[in-house]
């Protein structure tokens, strides 16, 4: 009897403390936080170690097997490297564009770019879309950093530790970013909708026209770059002028098959990790190559002054 | 023999977060990850008890709540898997030279914990946890655990018991 009780009493204050630590902020202040950055602290390098060395496996099962697939796969990294390169190019492009005719001002000098692998992802039925990248606050990484691929938008950092970055992805119903329709240059913002729902543009005002297939880049703010491609417009929901008037977005990211991706390290780092530096990649094949890769930056106004002055990327080297 | 029973109670659950977070949760399954914590917690609470249970089943929801790239409120998991632990403890004499109750345990236990972590969300008002997303995550949660328990439970409940044969508790898989 007394022994039941002082088993009870064991669960209660175990259920106390839980919903305690929830009350007082979950993870996102309080002890929570410090609990999950040193939970991060102790378990990142071993899920680094942990991923590295399955990497090899994860890729031979990735595909056929055989001596080929490893070569594929490295000539796809290489690939995926390439396109992050382009994009770079791409996003200098149009900045340079758009203040070349607003400001009469040259480049302003380029994104880096850190790449890294994802090493693992969030649970489905802990249903928060996350991935974990192998670089952290050592390689450069700070809180709230765009994350990117040859593609598109991927998502923005959420924690970090000193070797692992934790990113939420563009899909989760938490994420929020200032989005741009990249024809019409209206403004609003996009929201994940989940594992298998569209993301929602959400327009400013509800004037706005919207045409299915319109492409939409993030809109450039104090914290995030613009004009990253996110996705274009499925549908649209609700007539001009009524209220709550929204689209759905096809996003270009496919979330479920990541592997190399980019960190947009905002300004450029004195000693960049494999920073993809905005490098003389030949502009007429990084301009062929974008459009079949779903419209880029390069849709918005300002590609074709981009494309009109070609040879100029070579000073944003700098 | 308690800090050897701690240690690998630590070990184990280290162990299982960091196979299912990079390993498992990287193979292309449909739907939810298969639950290693979850099979921890189930068979030390089977060897050991609804209070045990419900420690480690504590312990492992923490852990869950705050290795990357968890994203949920800290203390979410906690609370369900020390339900868990402590339902799954309840069941300890049951499981006794039985093969079968204990995948039932494990079963009701990652059902339980799905629908119990779901059920915390939904009351914080998460707007992750939708119908869709619980339907999407929950038959496959169970299968992929049950489908491994019959390999993991006995295993686990082996080592248990080499380090602590003197448990009060008898010896299911001989």
């Amino acid at each position: 009897m007394r022994d039941t009780r002082r088993r009870r009493i064991v669960l209660v204050v175990l259920l106390m403390v839980s919903v305690t630590l929830i009350a007082l902020g979950g993870g996102s202040s309080g002890p929570g936080k410090a609990l999950r950055s040193m939970g991060g602290a102790v378990f990142g390098p071993v899920q680094r170690a942990v991923a590295s060395a399955w990497q090899p496996v994860y890729d031979f099962f990735g595909g056929l097997g055989r001596n080929d697939q490893a070569r594929l796969q490295q000539l796809q990294r290489e690939n995926d490297q390439l396109r992050l390169a382009a994009r770079a190019n791409a996003y200098d492009h149009s900045r340079a564009a758009e203040l070349d005719s607003l400001l009469k001002i040259k480049d302003l000098g380029g994104y880096t770019i850190v790449t890294a692998q994802v090493i693992a992802t969030g649970p489905a039925q802990g249903f928060a879309n996350t991935i974990l990248l192998d670089a952290g606050s050592h390689d450069g990484l700070k809180v709230g950093m765009t994350v990117i691929n040859g593609d598109g938008l991927v998502g923005r950092i959420k924690t970090i530790t000193g070797s692992t970055a934790t990113v939420l992805l563009v899909i989760d119903p938490n994420f929020k970013v200032g989005a741009r329709l990249a024809d019409s240059q209206q403004i609003g913002y996009a929201s994940g909708g989940g594992s298998d729902g569209p993301l929602t543009y959400t327009p400013f005002d509800n004037q706005q026209l919207m045409t299915p297939g319109e492409p939409v880049v993030t809109n450039q703010d104090a914290t995030f770059p613009g004009g990253i491609p996110i996705g274009k417009i499925q549908e649209v929901q609700g007539s001009v002028g009524t209220q709550g008037r929204t689209a759905t977005i096809q996003p270009y990211v496919h979330v479920s098959s990541l592997d190399v991706v980019g960190v947009v390290v905002v300004p450029p780092r004195t000693d960049p990790r494999n920073a993809v530096l905005p490098t003389p990649i030949p502009s007429p094949s990084s301009s062929a190559t974008g459009p079949s890769q779903g419209p880029s930056t390069g849709a918005s106004p300002g590609a074709s002054a981009s494309t009109g002055s070609k040879p100029k990327p070579s000073p944003s080297k700098s | 023999m308690v800090f050897v029973r701690v240690l690998l109670t630590a070990v184990l659950l280290g162990t299982a977060v960091v196979l299912q977070t990079v390993v498992l949760s990287r193979i292309p399954l449909p739907g939810a990850t298969p639950d290693l914590v979850l099979l921890v917690v189930v068979s030390l609470a089977l060897v050991h008890g609804s209070t045990i249970g419900c420690v480690v089943g504590f312990a492992a929801g923490l852990l869950l709540d705050v290795v990357p790239p968890a994203d949920g409120q800290v203390g979410q998991w906690a609370l369900v898997l020390a339900l868990v632990g402590w339902f799954s403890g309840r069941a300890a004499d049951a499981a006794e030279g039985s093969a079968l109750v204990p995948v039932f345990v494990v079963a009701m236990a990652s059902m339980g914990a799905v629908l119990g972590y779901a059920g915390v969300g939904f009351a914080l008002s998460d707007p992750r946890v939708t119908g869709t997303s619980v339907l999407d995550a929950l038959p496959t949660a169970v299968l992929y655990d049950v489908l491994l328990a019959p390999f993991l439970v006995p295993l686990l409940t082996r080592l248990a018991r080499r380090v602590e044969p003197s448990t009060t508790y008898a010896r299911t898989f001989r």
